[in-house]
């Protein structure tokens, strides 16, 4: 691996101090810092090519719709998708599971359900129950077990001839647990049921083979792997795709329109009405490249140490519960300190420089199931530091010793 | 005494601390030093919504003046309560709706107000003002 120097050089935003300390970045997993190359390729993007895609004959068009479309192969064959058809850029994994829950969910009929977990974010959650009013389908919740892995027995359990689909998490947000999601898809396989993943927290953490995996559906969003906020994507088996209706109507979408009726375009264009974002797709090829660089092997080990060292300095502190202890998990670290309510701790860690996340993590049937209001958590990326851990344990001290 | 000297008064206290931990402590002991709050008002009507904390407010009208108790599980919030409800507190519903809220400042708890900052500050002074508001109308309308 790189020197961490050389890592975080590249990471500007990292040489700030927030409350005169430092900047110490644990808040990873709701969005991570940009590199270098991703914020130049927005600035060169607007100095350079600025210019509408698919529609001009003029240099600039032709440029920004080759350099848009030559993401859209970066992203093929970073997650390993069978055709760049599949690629369908969005906003982020919201738009993604709404895009599926309108246009997939066109295909559902009165009495059909589908199944989630209990450890969804919200985004997984609230587009189904849309769909779900809509359609009068019902939304089925596959329990978790108390260290935080998914009760495999009970999602199977779930499945039956009226599920058409199962979306789950690939990674937890508030637990880390990487979900046996390759055994889930041969099972709802083996009952002609798709699978969607909710890749958000998987795509910066862990390989992401869609063809391996052979999952149905793969959303993602650039923000969480160092691209821009407001672009993701949403992987689609062709064959779905192409039996599914348009999601949004408007410009790019159609092959010719006229009042008697409309075709529409192939894919994946039938799927991106409107003038995309060209801008940060082009950060989010940067940030592909900028991924490139490592191995996820390495990638995987830095988080694993990490986690062990922030799980080690918490239970020395004593008086810690933690939330999600998987034997599989990403630099994911959900804890409590007993008695200390994590809003008073995090704000004493924002004073001390330190920015993690408090509150339910956009998860709250997952709180309820816990029963608690929230949590702290800590997420790691490439750039932290075992020393940035050093000075979050002299921090988690001082607000122990602040509150006792 | 007026709601601006009142909060003059929590200001020259908070003077004194150049600390931002030693600031907070005082926050916090102030929280501390609350009336204790009645468990049949942590109602979800006395709820403050919008907070990562759960934040209660309840108020009474008496002799013309209103008057505040709260509660937080959140101890910086409790104590942030308790300086709103000690600056509040006994005045009268026009006092209340008219202050601009910027003793806040003075005391450096700007950074609280933020909306984004979702610890309540900005709910609580809304409810209290809706509480200033309603007391208002019911004397009116005698
Ligand atoms: C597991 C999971 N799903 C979905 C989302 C939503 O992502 P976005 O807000 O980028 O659309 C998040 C983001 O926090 C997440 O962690």
């Amino acid at each position: 691996m790189k020197s961490m120097e050389a890592i975080r050089a590249q990471f500007p935003i990292l040489s700030r101090t927030v409350n005169n300390k430092p900047l110490i970045y644990f808040d990873n997993a709701a969005s991570t810092q940009k590199p270098l190359l991703v914020i130049e390729a927005l600035d060169n993007y607007y100095r350079q090519s600025n210019s509408n895609v698919h529609r001009g004959v003029h240099t600039l068009a032709n440029e920004a719709t080759v350099a848009y479309e030559g993401v859209r192969d970066q992203v093929q064959n970073f997650i390993n998708a069978s055709s760049r058809s599949e690629i369908i850029f969005t906003r982020g994994t919201t738009e993604s599971l709404n895009l599926l829950a309108y246009s997939f969910g066109e295909l559902l009929n009165e009495g059909d359900n589908i199944i989630v977990s209990m450890m969804e974010h919200h985004s997984n959650i609230v587009p189904w129950q849309l769909l779900a009013k809509r359609k009068k389908i019902e939304i089925k919740v596959a329990d978790i077990h108390e260290n935080g892995e998914l009760n495999m027995e009970h999602l199977i359990s779930l499945m039956d001839e009226k599920t058409k689909l199962v979306s789950v998490a690939h990674v937890s947000n508030v637990l880390g647990t990487i979900n046996p999601v390759k055994e889930i898809i041969i099972e709802a396989h083996k009952r002609d049921i798709p699978v969607c993943l909710d890749g958000a927290q998987a795509i910066a953490h862990v390989p992401v083979d869609v063809q391996a995996l052979d999952c149905d559906f793969y959303v993602f969003s650039g923000h969480k792997m160092y691209a821009p906020m407001g672009i993701g994507i949403l992987y689609g088996k062709e064959k779905w795709l192409d039996k599914m209706p348009p999601y949004q109507g408007g410009g790019e979408m159609i092959k010719n329109v006229s009042f008697d009726g409309t075709t529409f375009n192939e894919l994946p264009y039938k799927f991106e009405a409107g003038t995309p974002n060209v801008g940060d797709a082009l950060g989010l090829g940067k940030a592909i490249e900028f991924m490139q660089q490592f191995s996820f092997t390495e990638i995987m080990a830095h988080e694993v140490a990490m986690t062990k060292k922030a799980t080690d300095i918490l239970k020395d502190t004593g008086d810690i519960t933690f939330y999600g202890t998987a034997e599989k998990k990403v630099g994911v670290v959900s804890f409590l300190m007993n008695n200390i309510h994590p809003y008073d701790a995090g704000t004493f860690l924002d004073k001390m420089g330190i920015a993690i996340r408090t509150g339910t993590h956009c998860a709250e049937p997952l709180m309820k199931h816990f029963g608690i209001m929230g949590t702290m958590r800590a997420s790691f990326s490439i750039y932290n530091t075992e020393e940035e851990l050093d000075a979050f344990a002299v921090a988690i001290q001082t607000i122990k010793s602040i509150f006792e | 005494m007026k709601i601006q000297e009142k909060a003059d008064a929590v200001a020259e206290e908070f003077a004194v601390f150049e600390d931002w931990l030693d600031k907070y402590n005082h926050i916090i002991e102030l929280g501390k030093d609350l009336p204790s709050y009645d468990e049949k008002l942590k109602a979800p009507q006395y709820l403050i919504s919008g907070c990562q904390s759960q934040v209660w407010i309840h108020a009474s009208f008496e002799n013309g003046l209103v008057n505040f108790e709260g509660d937080s599980d959140a101890l910086i919030t409790k104590g942030i309560a308790a300086i709103l409800i000690r600056v509040m507190s006994g005045s009268t519903p026009d006092e209340i709706l008219d202050n601009d809220m910027s003793f806040i400042d003075g005391i450096g708890l700007r950074e609280h107000l933020s909306p984004t900052r979702s610890n309540g500050l900005n709910g609580m002074i809304k409810q209290m003002k809706l509480y200033a508001m309603a007391f208002k109308a019911k004397e009116q309308a005698k």
